[in-house]
This record gives structure tokens, sequence and C-alpha cells, in this order.
């Protein structure tokens, strides 16, 4: 192994509104890291001097189509690379305005930790609730509010310090499971990089600081239980790369969750066969153990029919089917709602299966943070859906494994994705607001 | 101040060896791996575009990898533009003999030289390439084409997904991208449509030298320290030969340079060097302040917009 790069790796993402600044705080965290290369800053200060500004404006070093340059604003999400010498980040910066709940979902999804902007000036609005929400809905690891724009305050100490109770009791509320407040200014760089000197009474860590000591939160998938959602069955005969390889047959696939080793004992769904471990290769190379993460191939003592979208899982937790799937979808889809009887996809793990929507049990209000009862969902709602599917799934609560709990629904003329799920499992005690959206259309139930 | 969140267990947790932490470089490689399994399970014919350069080497590596022991599933195209290093071909079918694929060509040469398409007056032609791109997917019927694009290479590519659905035009729609969740990856498409899939999307530069150099994977020599015949132009080194000149007024001099791409010759500059290994560059790549493609790629200096016009165009 080299000894360079094996430093951990984090995903973030980031979410705000518009004109908090949010573009500006992702460009200061690249500036200010040092990964900015001479080139790219170079084209920021030629267009920042053609508009007539002093300083180069590092928002934008993110928006990079032609619409967003030229209106100013940030359409899509981006993706940005940045390393320190503690840890490598990956950052998906999700644009506030328009398809928002769209743009946050899609980046939270994959994130360790999310990073919501709020203006100290304008507090808590509707898209910081929604943001939180959101994190809350797709279990997001860590959540950090930054603060911004307390260079524009006179007591910036006093603000900071309500904002801080109001969105730890409002996160509180949601089940956000870890959340860290930092006041920073994203135009000075106060409290992004560098513990700044203009908030002697914040004495918390900076916000790279703070990204930089989280923990991996892989640790936490690779504790679940063993599951590994077979992507495709690889059996070359004669083709093979080696006559060596001529008997082989090996079930590939991405471990889920958990780890694995040669040896060990697995079911098989859906033929509910249990089996050994023979053999296992980790990226096409023989492996005694792989964790959660890790692309393998198994190879297994008992010739069992096996295809793509079955499921390979340690006994004591691998699920059972069922062809309901009780969920709270994100509904992402801006061409069409979803109503009660529509006729959808649903991709779960590898498996693509059809499915009918059974019933809308109820919408999530931003406001009240109750469930409301709707004849349909449209862009950017949440909701309680019931959907019956053609085949078994074999599903998990999404609060006990995203992998297994986690699904999109896609409409089956247009290819279009239309929603994010997550499997609800109602004796499972979920806190927050997955709680709250039950069956029962309408109560408050906690 | 509260101290960093320490890691709890949830309640359908069992007792485990303990846990590892992946390697930045074996995250990726997973991600490309399963990226590879997922779209070419759900695509009826892949294709996967070759042109040589590191970026698609290290994508056809893990294509390899993703199948082994099979052979890769899938053939490659290249889209030749007739202005190629010589080494550079030269390497591009050791590789497919080696690894018993198919190589498909289309190539630019022969749309310029039946009229289908103009030579530009600058004589360069990697604008040229979008074409006999479209004409050969279409002609293939290839509904999943894999593209060695990383998102950390330009400000447009940074913003497309992983799967990029392209109508029958090839275009590219910024504005109208599927969200792409956790890693479910949605390949669907109508009739006429068909999807990029770019499995390097969250490799970087560095991560690219560094996986080189890990697993020692061989590349086309100009990736190296080398003595050329060079001249200056636009404040790049190209090339000396019958697609560069010299102009009038060039100067040709020998130096030792390499490349960071390979592309069109009359457009791709070398930069000095002294590099002449894997982990040379590598070091060299961690202390360099430009950008690969600001430093050697003459097409993507024409404007701000120059990448995302071209992927609107059906451009890799």
């Amino acid at each position: 192994m080299s000894t360079e790069n094996t430093a951990s790796l984090l995903r973030i993402a980031t979410a705000g509104s518009v004109d908090d600044g949010k573009s500006t705080l992702v460009g200061r965290l690249l500036h200010d890291t040092k990964n900015i290369l001479v080139d790219q800053l170079e084209a920021i200060e030629r267009v920042s001097q053609s508009r007539g500004l002093d300083s180069a404006d590092l928002a934008l070093l993110t928006d990079g189509l032609r619409a967003e340059r030229e209106q100013g604003i940030t359409i899509d999400v981006a993706y940005r690379y940045f390393a320190t010498p503690a840890r490598s980040f990956i950052l998906a910066d999700c644009p506030g305005h328009v398809q928002y709940t769209r743009n946050t979902v899609t980046g939270a999804s994959t994130a360790d930790a999310l990073i919501v902007l709020v203006d100290v000036v304008h507090g808590i609005v509707e898209q910081t609730r929604r943001h939180l929400a959101v994190a809350a809905l797709l279990g997001v690891p860590h959540l950090i509010v930054a603060v911004n724009k307390i260079d524009l305050v006179d007591d910036a100490h006093g603000a900071f310090e309500a904002l801080d109770r109001d969105l730890h009791a409002l996160a509180d509320e949601l089940g956000v499971l870890d959340l860290q407040t930092i006041p920073v200014s994203a135009l000075r760089g106060d409290n992004v990089v560098e513990p700044s000197e203009s908030t002697p009474w914040y004495t918390g860590p900076s916000l790279l600081g703070w990204l930089e000591n989280l923990p991996d939160s892989s640790e936490l998938t690779q504790a679940e239980h063993f599951a590994l959602p077979v992507q495709t069955v690889i059996r070359p005969q004669s083709a093979a790369v080696s006559p060596e390889f001529t008997d082989y047959r090996g079930y590939a696939g991405q471990v889920a969750s958990g780890s694995v080793a040669v040896g060990d004992e697995v079911t098989v769904q859906p033929a509910g066969r249990r089996t050994t471990v023979t053999r296992l290769d980790v990226a096409g190379e023989p492996a005694e153990r792989a964790v959660a993460g890790e692309s393998v191939t198994l190879s297994l003592a008992d010739q069992i029919d096996i295809t793509r979208g079955d499921l390979i899982a340690e006994p004591a937790g691998a699920p059972s089917g069922s062809k309901t799937v009780e969920a709270v979808v994100c509904w992402l889809d801006d061409e069409k709602p979803l109503r009660e009887g529509q006729r959808v996809l649903l991709k779960h793990t590898t498996r693509v299966v059809r499915g009918i929507v059974g019933s809308l049990d109820g919408r999530l209000n931003l406001e009240s943070l109750a469930a409301e009862s709707v004849d349909e969902f449209e862009l950017n709602d949440i909701g309680r859906v019931s959907i019956r599917v053609a085949e078994p799934l074999f599903t998990a609560a999404y609060t006990q494994s995203h992998a297994l709990g986690s699904f999109l629904l896609i409409d089956p003329q247009s290819g279009r994705t239309q929603a994010a799920g997550m499997v609800q499992d109602d004796s499972v005690a979920t806190p927050g607001v997955l709680g709250n959206l039950r069956a029962d259309a309408g109560e408050w139930a906690i | 101040m509260r101290d960093p969140p320490v890691s709890t267990t949830s309640p359908l947790t069992r007792s485990t060896p303990s846990a590892v932490t992946l390697s930045q470089l074996q995250r990726l490689e997973a991600e490309s791996i399963h990226i590879f399994r997922e779209t070419a399970s759900e695509g009826e014919r892949p294709v996967l575009l070759f042109s040589g350069g590191k970026d698609s080497v290290v994508m056809l590596h893990l294509a390899a990898k993703a199948f082994w022991p099979a052979p890769i599933p899938f053939p490659v195209l290249h889209v030749d533009t007739g202005h190629n290093f010589p080494e550079v071909l030269d390497f591009r079918d050791r590789t497919v003999e080696r690894l018993h694929i198919r190589l498909k060509v289309a190539s630019v040469q022969d749309y310029i030289d039946d009229g289908r398409l103009a030579e530009r007056p600058d004589r360069t032609r990697n604008q040229l390439q979008t074409v006999p791109l479209l004409d050969a997917i279409t002609e293939g019927r290839h509904d999943v084409v894999y593209g060695g694009a990383r998102r950390d290479e330009e400000k447009a590519r940074a913003k497309e997904r992983i799967i990029s659905l392209r109508d029958e035009f090839g275009q590219w729609d910024p504005r109208n991208q599927r969200p792409e969740l956790w890693s479910l990856y949605n390949t669907r498409h109508r009739p006429g449509e068909h999807v990029r899939v770019f499995p390097l999307s969250n490799w970087t530069e560095l991560d690219i030298w560094s996986y080189i150099t890990e697993k020692g994977i061989d590349l086309p020599s100009l990736y190296y320290a080398h003595e050329r015949d060079v001249l200056s132009r636009d404040g790049m080194w190209l090339a000396v030969g019958e697609h560069v000149g010299p102009r009038e007024g060039e100067s040709v001099e020998t130096r030792t340079v390499r490349y960071r791409t390979v592309g069109d010759m009359s457009c791709t500059g070398a930069v000095e060097s002294p590099a002449a290994t894997a982990q040379d560059v590598l070091a060299e790549v961690m202390t360099s302040t430009l950008t690969e493609r600001g430093a050697t790629r003459a097409d993507d200096r024409v404007s701000e917009a120059a990448m995302e016009d071209r992927k609107r165009e059906g451009y890799f």
C-alpha cells in the first residue's frame, strides 16, 4: 500500500437558501485549505475584475455552468474534492433555491456529514426546517449548522446563542442524530479553517477542525449484520482469463453491511437456503475477509439457483420477504405528482420490481411537523406511503440499515427517478419526524 | 464546546472483529467496480470509450477487476482523431490483445476523407470527435457508454452525474439531471436515448496517479520524461510533426518533457519535467499549481464554458 493516500475519506454535503453565502463558504473552504490551483484562481480573478469587484468572488469557483455565472445563481449539485493533511473530502454542494429538496436529498443520501447554512440576520427560515428534516429523514450521521454572516450583526454572541438554542430544540424534535453549531463569516473566513479572533466568546472548533475530527461512519455499517445484494453472477467457463478458472462460479456485489469471511454460514434469499462461503475475492484478488463497502465475489459450497437481485446475508439478521412496502418518500418528480393506484418501478438494492401505490398515508407539514391528509404528493413533498410490489422484497427498516432500507421509485415510461424511499417498520420505535408520519394521517403520534 | 461524537452501536449489532478503515483508494476502487457491475447488468449493449490516456487505462483496469476471472463483457471504442501519438496507438493495440477484448474504431480521418466532416481552420480535431462518436453509438445500438471523465477536471464536469442521460443527439441537459441517491443507479431510458456512465467521477488526478503507482499499471511511454523536439505555441510545448509545424517564426528545441494528458497531437501540450516513473509523477502532481487541463489543453481555453458547450453537443 502507498503511504501517501491512506487518509480516511469523508463525504460531506452543503445546503442553504438563496444568498446565505453557501458558494462563498465552499469557495473559502477550498481556498483556505490551499486546494485552489493558480489557473483556477486567475480565471475567477479575471471574471471578478470584469464585473467590477474589488476582490476575487470565491462563489465563482463552484458556479460552473454558463447560466449560473450569468445569473449569479447555483443550479445543480456540484461535487468538489479537497484534502488536508488530516483527511480527504468529497463535497456535494447542493443549491438552495430551485428543486431544493431534490438536491439536498441527493447530496445528503451519501453524506457522512451535512453542513446547513443559516444567515444570522434571518435566523431559522422554512428552508432551514426543510434541510434539518431531510438530515433527520436520511439519517445523516452528523449535522453542522454554520451560522453565517456573524460579521454583520452588532451582538453576534447573543444572536448566535439564541439561534443555537432554537436549532437544538428543532433538531431534537426532528430526530437529528448529532448537531454542532458554528458561528462563521464565509466572506472574511472567520472560523471556517482557523478559529477566529473576532469571536472570542466562541471556544469551539472551526468548521474544518470539526470535519477533520469526525469519526469514520463506515465503522457503524461494519457492525451491522452481513448483507450482500447480488449484482451479477460470474461464470467464465471457457472464456476465463486463465484455464484454472473455467469452473469458477462467483456471486458479485458490494458488501452492503457487516463483514464476511471464508467459512461463514450464510442464507440466500429468496431461495431460503443456507450454505457456506468457500472463496472470497476482493476486487479480483483472493481474500480471507471483507467488510462493508468492498466490492467482492463470493463462492458458495452448495449449488443454489442465485441470480441478480438475490440477497446473501448472515442467517441471524436475514430479512424475510414481503410484498408490501411501508415507507416514507421524498417526491422528486417535477413533471408528475404521486397518487393512489399509480404504477411505479421500485429499485431496491440490485432488484427492480413493478409496484402499485396502495395508499398515501399523510404528508409532513414542515411548520407543525405533523402529518396532514392529502390526495397527492407534489415535488419536494415528504410523506408516508404503502406500496404493493409484484415480487417479495427483502428489506430492513431504514433506521437499521441504509442499504436494505432505501429504494428509488422510477417512472415506468420515461425512466425518470421520481422518489427517494426509506422503509419504515412500525414495530421499531422511530424517534422524531419519521415516527410522526404514521399510517393514521393527521394524528400526532410520538 | 462539545466533544466529537463517539460511535454507538444499534440494537441489531453483533460482536465483530475490530473495524477496518478502508483507504481512500480502496473506497474509490470498490465504488467504480460497483458502478461497472450495476450498469453492465442493466444495460444490453455497453461499450467503453478507450483513448489510451491514463484515465481510460485505469477505467479499463477496474472493468477487468469487476468481472474477473471472466473477461470484460463489452467492447472498447476508440474515437481516432488521426492525430494520435504513435506510442498511444501501439499501447492501445497491445492492451486490447492482452485483455482479449474487441476494439472498435471510429475514425475522424474517414469522415474528413469522404466529406462528412470538414477540417477546421486551426486543423485541431478534438471538436470533430463528436459526430463519429455519436454515429458509432447509434450503429452499435449501445445503451450504456463508459467514459473516463472525472469531476475534478473541470467546472461543468463537476455538475454531471455518474449516470448521465443523453438524448438521441447525445446531448447533456444540465438542468434536467436525475437525482442520484445512495448507490442506487438508474440506467432506464427511452428508446433512442442512452446513458453515459462515468465510473471515475469521484477520482482526482492525484488518486489516479496514486493508484497507477500502487498497482503498477502500465501507461503509454509519453506520460514519462523523454527528450522530444518541441516548439512553443500559446504558452505550451507542442510536439513537432506533420500536424503541428513549426509555423513561420517558430523555433524548434529539444527538451525533456512529458505529457499530463494525451489527445490530439496538434492541441495537447507537453510540460517540462524530469519525472521518469509513476512515483516521480505522483510527487510532481502533489506539488503542482496548475490543473492538468489548464496546463495542457488548448481546446479548453477557448471560453469560460468550452467544456459545457461541447458536452451539450454530445461530446464525452
